[in-house]
């Protein structure tokens, strides 16, 4: 009688293809405000003066193109979060993310859609819809999302 | 408006967490090798073919012609689509486009995965903006779980109710030789199971799948030659919306409640809870089968629990959904929307044996993808006037 045959799998292994991504115009903008200043920006639409955070080209709802940055003031209240408790590799650092931590959607002061980041608060029974938060950004910054280190909840 | 286009066949893998027996070719051959059967054709009847994956779940981005020869596609107009997790029913529109132009005759239309291949949250990342999504992103089921949050905190709805959604499907899965997760499950093994990201706990979210469908399209001129009874493409419409991963609109789902709009004035629907026969929705996690009910149409805000507790979405009931067991009893992501369609036309064709739903006439498939876009196809009995 034949043995079931071995059924091989092969790993790609540890390499990466690399990419290096050109931000552009208004992401530098977003950036360098993070970097220099430890501010956040947005743009405002001509057309139905929304404002995006952070600054991207055009509305895509009107299709016009955006000019008007809009400095913040870094606060905001919870759209809506969740608390993560399964880890995956970080892909700033290559490393696992530690858990459990805090997914939130966040709506800005001043701005009409949603930014995501961390909120340092992971236990689910102290997180409400609705609760306000602001930035915290790092000491040393390089011009990064992650600048921002996380929003801490305001009493 | 095109030509009527009906669907004539459908394969369906065996579906389970790992086929470790077969490569992705291998696995899409087996899925066409099916539906050709099905149809009673052979290749050579075939005129095009369309074919769908995320490629990020397999790392091979050529599949179109990789897969050349298991899809039937040697020598032929093929091309490949791929939009996300609604890329097995934008496949399905891309085989009903190509037939109802009048170009082509019969259509191959091919959805597949191999989830196993991959790390899931670590491959769905790549789908999202590297500069401003990536560094803070908690995958997909994070997405999820703010939707479930919002909602809760809209509505009033709880844990439970989601939970229900579960148990349902799971429930109709016991019928469907082709589903991944065949076990039942208790609400208490529901809301037991460990938390993945709050409130979505493991039971709350789909399996993943390795696995692949495939789908013959017809034109009206030979759709009646090849089956007496064709499953006609009564309607399709889809919406979709992303740029960034915050983007859509948190407080019901835009994309659904927009295309199942549209869809339903072009068909005549007024009452699609009595009008539809049943259902097969991508719904990626339980809350989606309270919530997004509603955005269909089917339940007015805040109404999708009871819809669900009363029984009316289970088999037997008024609007049987996802007689199959749907996307939570089973998920290879590429295949899982044309799953959805293949589903309805079984249905409409009165194959479904163990999970038919007697006398099936109209059926919708949705499809959903993250960020929150969908795919809608209306599946019938009847020929489009």
């Amino acid at each position: 009688m034949d043995k079931p045959q071995e059924l091989l799998s092969i790993s790609s292994g540890d390499t990466e293809q690399p990419f290096e991504w050109s931000v552009g115009r208004h992401t530098s903008t977003f950036l360098c405000e993070l970097r220099d200043n430890a501010r956040i920006v947005g743009i405002r639409c001509p057309s139905c003066r929304k404002v995006f955070v952070p600054p991207r080209n055009v509305c895509g709802e009107c299709f016009t193109a955006m000019d008007e940055i809009v400095p913040l003031s870094g606060e905001g209240s919870l759209l809506t979060y969740t608390v993560l408790s399964f880890g995956f590799v970080d892909p700033d650092t290559g490393h696992l993310k530690p858990v459990p931590y805090t997914w939130a959607f966040i709506r800005l002061d001043g701005a009409d859609n949603t930014f995501i980041h961390y909120v340092d608060e992971t236990d689910p029974e102290k997180l409400r819809v609705g609760m306000r938060v602001r930035a915290v950004f790092e000491e040393q910054r390089r011009g990064h999302m992650l600048d921002i280190r996380h929003f801490v909840t305001v009493p | 408006m095109g030509k009527r286009v009906a669907i004539v066949g459908t394969g369906q893998t065996r579906m389970r967490s790992s086929r470790k027996d077969v490569n992705g070719q291998e696995l899409i051959q087996e899925a066409v090798a099916r539906a050709l059967e099905d149809a009673e054709l052979s290749r050579d009847d075939i005129d095009a073919v369309v074919i769908g994956n995320m490629d990020h779940f397999e790392g091979i981005n050529y599949v179109d012609t990789w897969s050349v020869d298991g899809s039937g596609a040697f020598m032929k107009p093929i091309m490949k689509v791929t939009t996300g997790g609604t890329t097995g029913t934008t496949v399905a529109m891309a085989g009903y486009y190509h037939a109802a132009s009048g170009l082509f005759d019969r259509v191959l239309a091919i959805g597949w995965e191999k989830n196993s291949e991959s790390d899931t949250t670590g491959a769905i990342i790549t789908a999202f903006d590297p500069v401003l999504d990536r560094p803070t992103f908690g995958g997909a089921v994070g997405g999820l779980a703010a939707w479930a949050t919002r909602y809760m905190h809209l509505t009033g709805a709880t844990q439970e109710d989601a939970a229900r959604v579960t148990v349902r499907d799971r429930r109709h899965a016991l019928n469907n030789p082709h589903a991944h997760l065949r076990k039942e499950v208790s609400l208490e093994e529901v809301m037991n199971s460990p938390m993945i990201s709050w409130p979505l706990k493991l039971l709350d979210m789909c399996p993943r799948t390795d696995g692949a469908c495939a789908v013959i399209f017809a034109s009206e001129e030979v759709a009646p030659r090849i089956t007496s009874r064709p499953a006609w493409v009564r309607g399709t419409v889809n919406r979709h919306n992303y740029a960034y991963t915050a983007d859509p609109n948190w407080d019901f789902l835009e994309s659904l409640r927009e295309a199942s709009g549209v869809l339903y004035e072009r068909l005549g629907i007024r009452e699609p809870l009595k009008e539809f026969d049943l259902m097969e929705l991508y719904f990626p996690f339980s809350f989606a089968g309270i919530a997004w009910v509603e955005d269909l149409g089917l339940a007015p805000v805040g109404g999708g629990p009871r819809l669900v507790w009363d029984g009316v979405t289970d088999m037997g009931g008024q609007l049987p959904i996802n007689p199959s067991g749907g996307v939570l009893s089973c998920n290879a992501i590429g295949a899982t929307g044309l799953q959805r369609v293949a589903e309805c036309a079984v249905q409409i064709m009165g194959k479904g044996g163990d999970r038919q739903v007697p006398g099936a006439r109209l059926a919708l498939a949705s499809g959903f993808g993250g960020c929150f876009w969908s795919d809608l196809m209306a599946v019938g009995a009847d020929k489009p006037a």
